[in-house]
């Protein structure tokens, strides 16, 4: 049962999204259903968000009711957000991905839960801003995130003002960003290293590259144990042995799957896989 | 921790004056350029400024201009917090010695945001 009573039908809200995406919606978040979901209550013509899911709820799957999950499940982020994670990625595994993957001059890196795009292009900066001697290689960010609007705008490479102003330095604005209107857009020399699919973390995964670095920060969160469990166990086939795998700061490999160690970075954790000797 | 908030605008300073607080700062505030430039001369242990661009008797980016040709002011970090949002302006005033570059509107989130990428403890989010 809900903490606070809403007119509208939380349960069925977060039924739906749970069996889409396996994310479990916390009924302390009811509140921000109405905010999420407001843009898309006016495009339906519905009168409120109570009738738009009574009337969704009376009709076979179709466009609105992903729009609705997709709406719910994404999450607000910032350029370089924790700061550390991309510190680790300058100071210490490029540096070290430089002279192990020197023999094939190729770099795959995954943003896992790419959202709006902030994450892949941090990455992409700070690859263009301190590794001239990767230039040449073959450098592939890929992003993926469940919500095809936000691959849509990801592959556009398009920010509002108000996401340019959330941790994004202004000398790394005026190079890497082009003033389009009230947008900015990622200018060719970071959006031609990146690359946009839509993907469900908790379904079957296509196809991918092994990545030498993943970043899946801040999203198994939203899931529960199994979910989790199947994420990680599956993101070990993705994984070279000297891979690095990077969870956000509430979440760890820890009493969830054994296959993964810590590597410690200067106020922040990384993953590896388990060497095979240290495993007996 | 100490601020000066430079703005001709009494709302922008009353908002930017609550983020500051919230943060730890003690704050000092000063409608143009040039009574900003005479509180920093009588008192210069500041160590953050936020700088409108468009004031009366002196802008912002004179501001800049004239705090980095005194070494008293070195260690001042200025946070440009302005309306101004062409890459031209923006390209100037960090050459000009501005740290950051805030656009208007702003968020209480994206104040704490440059505020840590300039060294300052903003604590942990709400």
């Amino acid at each position: 049962m809900l903490a606070s009573p809403v007119s509208f039908d939380f349960d069925y809200l977060r039924r739906i999204v749970r069996e889409k995406t396996a994310i479990v919606l916390e009924a302390e978040k009811v509140y921000l259903a109405e905010a999420k979901l407001g843009p898309i209550v006016r495009r339906s013509g519905s009168a409120s968000l109570t009738d738009l899911l009574r009337d969704l709820r009376s009709q076979p799957w179709g466009a609105t009711h992903q729009q609705v999950v997709e709406a719910m499940t994404n999450n607000e982020t910032s350029f370089f957000r924790d700061l550390y994670p991309y510190e680790a990625l300058k100071n210490r595994m490029l540096p070290e991905l430089l002279t192990k993957r020197a023999h094939v001059r190729e770099l795959n890196i995954w943003s896992a839960a790419s959202s709006s795009g902030q994450e892949a292009a941090s990455i992409a900066m700070v690859i263009r801003e301190n590794f001239r001697a990767l230039d040449g290689w073959k450098i592939r960010i890929l992003g993926t995130d469940i919500a095809a609007e936000m691959v849509n705008r990801c592959k556009e490479g398009l920010f509002a003002q108000h996401e340019v102003n959330r941790g994004l330095p202004a000398q790394y604005l005026v190079k890497y960003f082009d003033r389009v209107g009230l947008h900015w857009r990622l200018k060719p020399i970071l959006s031609e290293m990146m690359e946009f699919r839509q993907m469900n973390l908790s379904a079957l995964w296509p196809n991918l590259p092994t990545m030498d670095i993943v970043f899946l920060r801040n999203v198994l969160i939203y899931f529960d144990v199994d979910t989790k469990r199947t994420i990680l166990t599956r993101m070990k086939s993705m994984l070279r042995p000297d891979s690095y795998l990077l969870l956000g700061g509430a979440e760890t490999t820890l009493n969830i799957v054994d296959d993964y160690e810590r590597v410690d970075f200067s106020k922040f954790d990384a993953y590896r896989l388990k060497n095979r000797s240290s495993k007996a | 921790m100490r601020a000066l908030i430079v703005d001709d605008s009494t709302a922008t300073r009353f908002i930017l004056k609550s983020i500051l607080k919230e943060i730890g700062f003690a704050t000092v505030e000063a409608n143009s350029g040039a009574a900003a430039l005479h509180k920093l001369t009588e008192d210069s242990h500041f160590e953050l400024a936020l700088v409108d661009w468009n004031m009366p008797e002196m802008n912002g980016y004179e501001f800049v201009v004239a705090v980095r040709q005194v070494s008293t002011f070195a260690s001042l970090r200025i946070l440009m917090v302005t309306s101004e949002t062409d890459v031209e302006q923006i390209t100037k005033a960090i050459e000009a010695g501005a740290n950051e570059y805030l656009m208007k509107p702003f968020t209480k989130d994206a104040i704490r945001d440059k505020l840590q990428m300039l060294g300052f403890d903003v604590g942990t989010h709400a």
